[in-house]
Formats: C-alpha cells, structure tokens, sequence
C-alpha cells in the first residue's frame, strides 16, 4: 500500500521507513521543518534545516523512496511554542510533544496522508497498535522503557485508525539499531534525541522569557500562609513539585521546601513541605478517549507524568463538564498542563491535560 | 504510471545532445586553456570560440564576456562588483541569486501583473547619487518579463548602471540590449551545470569576487571549466527563441484547461515555457507532492537547500496574499512532448478535485 512515514532524521523513524519498503509498500518519507535551525543555534548564515533533515533525506535517498521536507514552522510556532510559553506564563508545565503530535504530527499530517492518497501513516514511536472488537486499541509498547503511548493520548481514534506504529513490539532500542545496522542506514549509530526539540540548549526559561515576558518578571516565594520567604527570577521557571532554584527559601528549619503551587496573577512561586504536595484527586479536562468510559467510577491506572509507572486509581467521567477526575490509591503530585493518562494493564483508555486549581472554583493551595 | 513528465525546466533545462556532445568532447581534448603549450592553445581555442559564440549572440564583445561558475555567480559578480559607489536597486521578485548578493539594497515594487513599477523606479533613482539597478529579464517563477527598454531609458537618464538577470530569458525570449551587464547561466539553456556567464558592456568594468591566476582577464579567478563552458556555448546555439516559441502553445493549452486556477502575471508579456497556476486554499507543497507521486515533475516558490516549499515571495509581492502559498510552477522544458499539455491537465485536473474537495 502507499504509506506516508514521519521520518525525523533519527533511527527509529529511518528504521520504519526502511522496513516498510523492504516489505514492498509504496513508501512516502515526509519530514517536518518545525523550527528555524539557524535561528534555534543563533549561528547567523547557518542553514533553516538542521542535520536531522539532511540525515532524514539521506536515509530516504538511500532507500530509494520519495521524500519531502514540508514547512511547518509557522504552524508549530503557533500550535506548540506560543501554547509552551502562554502555559508557563500562566502557572502551568505544558508537554510541547503532546501538543506537536496532536496538531502538527496527527493532525496535519494524517490529512496530508490522505490528501495523497495514501492508506495510512508510521511513525517510529515507541506504542502498539492492537486490532480490538471495537476497532483499533493504543497499547504500551513491547520495551517498558522505550514506551511512548503516555505522549500519544490525545490521538483520536480516526488517527489511530489510519496509523502504524512498527517499533511499538520490538524488545529494546538495540534490536531496532541493529535493524538500522541491517538495511545499512547511516544514522544506526545516531544518539537519541533529548529534550525538547525547539529548545537546544536546554535553556527553555529563555525560550518562554522571550514569548512572554510576564513569565520572566520577579515575584515572591510565599508559603502556604502567604508569608514571603523569597524571590524568585519569573514563574517561567518552575513546576509543581521542584525543590531546585528556591534560593533562601530552599528550606524551612532542617525540612526542604517544594514548589505546591503556582499564582500566576500575583506572580507568586507558592511554597510547601513535601507531604503536603500530593492531590488526592487530580482533574484533567480536554480529554480524548480511546475507549469508552462507563458512567460512575472505574478502577484503573493513571500515570501524571512521563517519567513513571502508572498508579492504581479509580476514575469517573464527568461528560456534562467534560471532566476528568481521578483519585490515585495514593495520593500523587500533579502538574497543571501534563498529561493525566489513563490505562487498563496495557491498554491506554484516554486522558486528558491536568488542570489548575484555581480554574475548577478551588483556592490556590 | 505512465513515463514520467518533466516541467521543470526552469529549475534545469534537460541537456541538449549537442551540449553533451560538446562537453565530451572538450573533456577528451583536456588542456588548461592558460598554458602556453599546444595542448593549453587547443584548449584556449575551443574556450575562445565558446566566448565569441555567447558574444555575438547577445550583442556583446568577446573580450566582455566572463565565464563564471553559474548563473549565481555572475549575478554576485555583478552585484558585488559593479557596486562601489554606489546604490543598490533591486527588483521585489529578484531571485536569491541576485537579492543575497545585494542585502542592502532598496527593493522596488511590482505591479500585480509582475512587472516592475516604472514610477517607482524612477522616483528612487530621483532620490538622487548613483545607482546600480538589477532587474530580471524574465521571472522564474512566473515568466514574467520585466519592461527592460523603459527600465534601461530611466537609468540612463539618471546615470545609474542597469544589471540584467537573464538567467531564465537567454535562448526563450529575446533580450534587449539595454544592458550595462548580463548574467547567464549554463544549464537554464539546456547546458550542463557548472558554467555562467557575466556579459559587460563595453567599457564597463568589473571588480572580481575571487582573485587568482589571472583568468578571465583578471575578473575571475580558477581554471575556466572548458567542458562545462562549451556545453553552454552549444546549448545557447540551439536555444533560440524561434524554437522556444512551439512551447507558448503547450503553455496556452495548460492555461486554458487548468479551471479553478489564477494564472499568475497572466496579463503579462510572459516566456513561452512558463505558468504559474495559484489554486486559490489549496497548498502549493501538496500539489507539488501531488503531482509528483503521479509522476509529474513541478515546483512551487523557489527550492531550498533544505528542500522545504516556502511561501512564494513573488507571489506574495504580486499581492497574492495567503494564496502565495498555493501557486505551482509548471515550465515546459525545450524537448516538451505535443501531448504534454493534454497529460499534465487530466493529472492536473484529478489533483484539483481531490484537493479542493477538502479545502472547501
């Protein structure tokens, strides 16, 4: 069949594109341009692409298949990097890799796919997609500590419909380098990608600073009384649950202090100690489903964050108010903006973003 | 599939069998046309016959002819070399070539059609101090031609030098000879790449951009790259615009067939080989994909390295708007098969139901 392949410019995604022409389908490698390469490294005269284009159209080259570099950056600054900074201005720690697969990657693209007449599109995340009596299931994938179907939450069934996701049943990242290695793919030895990609050097604080200045004016660090115990250079620069960049007021007598909560109004860095963090009900509201949810409450697992196991819980769907809400067995330390991902053993059922707070009629911590 | 249909000419010409001809047999001569021995005077020969040729085609001397590596170059040469002293003017829809070598120039308007605003033209040159205008002869994008001989008549008036970019015009329309330089460019003609030229009028004189071992007269430094410069000169013998003219009616057929599409600068004087259909909400970059997958070879706005479709800067200095991003360049290469008008619209035409089916 004619398949489109998201190809990144990284092993995975060569892999995929590689293994599936090997297979004999009609093969199209489509790469995004989502950032000014140039710019993003402020080397003046460098190119827009960056290398992982150029090893994406080499990988693509040497497989003989069609190739395109399509230019999104306008829609990435718009769907991704405003939405990153407007996030953290307002108090909250976005996932930008959710937002980009949710737009730039499954929506847009998908639509090209079929724009193209193709049968559907690979990528070379790391999840499984599983036939089910209702259609098509997103599963964890095959290697526990490559999985990525906590980052693929908000694709929608149709989406998941028309993807493919050839990696998610292989037992490690060495069996899909050896793969590389196999179809004589230059970029076999490449490291993985860290971080976020419009981001360098790591640096995301500036990247927001610039967008919105608001998230990199000095406030207070107040505790839970509203005592002031320091300051702090922007909220831009921390998330629910951080202990680092407090300065003075790092601790309290011997016990350290943990960010609880963010006031963005009043520019304030709200400070705590760490068993008073965890929520015992967390809320996620623009919440996709990959299942259909029962009315009344459900036992399941949640996972409040990428890096971690998901937790018992039991959940219940509130689709007057379009709302999420979940109590983990244990109470758990939530971040307004990450994803609250749902699953059932493997199974991922839905989710949705955590949400603040202060939207839902309940006062700053 | 059926045989793949190549339009993209304007990006590169298809080699003529008389260049290729001429390129081997330049390379089996071999030869450094600077040394002073039998084998530099054959190789000096074929290079001095290849100068003579482009000379008299376009109304030059052969000793103002320099050979460069493309038609990049002979447009920086130009522009970095021509300039001292003075200002620089530049057509809105120039190509990179031309609006790279110059950052700092001032940058006149076009009218919707495509060609240059004359007014505006000369109220900059009224602006006063002397001036160095480029202009294009022909646009790559759409083929549109810019009014040369008015153009010309007001830098004359003002004194200001005029460089013409005919990198898209030279062998498909003729070019007046208006101008104080001339940039042409090897494989636009059916050459192979890696040869250009830089025309002077006679008198004109030109600072180099890369010094060397005296080639060129002192205006080009590097080994001239013999088989690369007569494939040129034997291209540009059969590129003329009698022959280009056959392509104006494929071009006519591909306009009148292609509904629903703007033809951009259709009001214009136009090369015979070039349309640039804007298919209103419909992104150029997936026609271009579009048509590629079906086996037909366009282009949209001007490649990058990258390979990435940008939005059109011509289109966007015509006023498109938000349909700058939606125009195709089809350009009909000089060995057109009759039927390709009639193969490019039924693919064409199936491409524009499907997509504007979801654009609506």
């Amino acid at each position: 069949m004619r398949i489109l392949v998201a190809m990144s410019g990284g092993v995975d995604s060569s892999v995929v594109a590689g293994l599936l022409a090997e297979q004999g389908h009609e093969v199209i490698g489509a790469t995004l341009q989502l950032y000014d390469h140039g710019a993003a490294i402020q080397k003046k005269g460098a190119c827009c692409a960056g290398q992982d284009i150029m090893d994406a159209r080499r990988v693509a080259d040497r497989l003989g298949i069609a190739h395109y570099v399509l230019d999104r950056e306008q829609r990435f600054r718009d769907a991704v990097i405003n939405d990153f900074a407007s996030q953290y201005a307002a108090g909250e720690t976005p996932v930008p890799c959710v937002r980009c697969n949710q737009t730039v990657k499954f929506h847009d693209l998908v639509e090209l796919a079929r724009d193209l007449g193709c049968e559907a599109m690979a990528t070379g995340h790391y999840v499984q997609r599983v036939e089910g009596a209702e259609g098509p299931e997103l599963h964890r994938a095959a290697d526990p500590q490559r999985d990525q179907s906590w980052f693929l939450f908000a694709t929608t069934r149709a989406q998941l419909a028309f993807s493919r996701f050839p990696l998610g049943g292989y037992p490690d990242k060495a069996a899909v380098r050896a793969q590389a290695q196999r179809l004589g793919l230059a970029v076999a030895e490449k490291p993985d990608s860290q971080d976020i990609c419009f981001v360098p050097e790591g640096q995301y604080h500036q990247v927001v600073a610039k967008l919105r200045p608001e998230a990199a004016e000095p406030g207070d660090i107040v505790d839970a009384e509203g005592r002031v115990l320091g300051q702090h250079q922007g909220i831009g620069r921390y998330t629910i649950g951080q202990g680092r960049g407090l300065g003075l007021a790092l601790r309290e007598g011997e016990a350290p202090l943990y960010v609880a909560a963010l006031d963005a109004p009043r520019r304030r860095v709200v400070v705590a100690h760490k068993q008073s963090l965890p929520q015992a009900e967390v809320v996620a509201g623009e919440v996709n489903w990959l299942w259909t949810p029962p009315t009344g409450p459900f036992a399941c697992e949640v996972k409040l964050r990428a890096r971690e196991q998901p937790q018992p819980c039991q959940a219940e769907w509130d689709a007057v108010a379009g709302l999420l809400r979940v109590r983990p067995a244990v109470p758990a330390i939530a971040a307004p903006g990450q994803g609250c991902v749902l699953y059932a053993g493997n199974r991922v059922l839905g989710g949705g973003f955590i949400r603040r707070a202060v939207d839902l009629g309940v006062a700053a911590a | 599939m059926s045989t793949p249909l190549y339009l993209d000419a304007n990006a590169t010409e298809p080699l003529r069998p008389a260049a290729r001809a001429a390129v081997l047999a330049a390379m089996e001569l071999g030869g450094n046309p600077s040394s002073v021995h039998a084998a530099g005077r054959a190789a000096r020969r074929l290079l001095e016959e290849a100068r003579e040729a482009v000379a008299a085609r376009f109304g030059a001397r052969p000793q103002d002819v320099v050979f460069t590596g493309g038609g990049t170059e002979a447009n920086a040469l130009a522009l970095r070399g021509l300039a001292a002293g003075r200002r620089v003017l530049v057509g809105a829809t120039e190509h990179p070539a031309v609006l790279a070598a110059a950052p700092d120039a001032a940058v006149l308007p076009v009218l919707a059609d495509g060609t240059l605003d004359l007014d505006a033209l000369e109220a900059a040159l009224a602006e006063g101090g002397p001036a160095l205008v480029a202009l294009m002869a022909a646009n790559n994008e759409t083929g549109v031609l810019h009014p040369l001989a008015a153009a010309a008549e007001l830098c004359r008036r003002h004194g200001a030098l005029l460089h013409v970019d005919a990198v898209q015009a030279a062998g498909r329309v003729a070019v007046p000879a208006v101008w104080d330089s001339l940039a042409l460019s090897g494989h636009k003609l059916g050459g192979p790449p890696g040869a250009g030229a830089l025309l002077l009028r006679a008198g004109v004189e030109v600072a180099p951009l890369i010094a060397g071992g005296g080639q060129e007269r002192g205006r080009r430094g590097g080994t001239e790259p013999l088989p690369a410069i007569a494939g040129m000169a034997a291209a540009l013998a059969e590129a003329t615009p009698e022959a280009a003219s056959r392509l104006a009616a494929l071009r006519h057929a591909i306009e009148a067939g292609a509904a629903g599409a703007v033809v951009a600068g259709a009001a214009a004087a136009r090369l015979p080989n070039t349309t640039c259909l804007v298919l209103p909400g419909v992104a150029a970059e997936t026609q271009v994909i579009a048509l590629d997958i079906a086996g037909f070879r366009v282009s949209a706005g001007a490649a990058c390295s990258s390979g990435k479709v940008a939005r059109s800067p011509v289109l966007q200095a015509m006023g498109f708007g938000e349909d700058a991003g939606c125009g195709i360049r089809v350009s009909l290469p000089w060995n057109a098969p009759a039927d390709a008008a009639e193969r490019f619209l039924a693919a064409w035409a199936a491409m524009r139901d499907r997509l504007s089916r979801r654009a609506a």
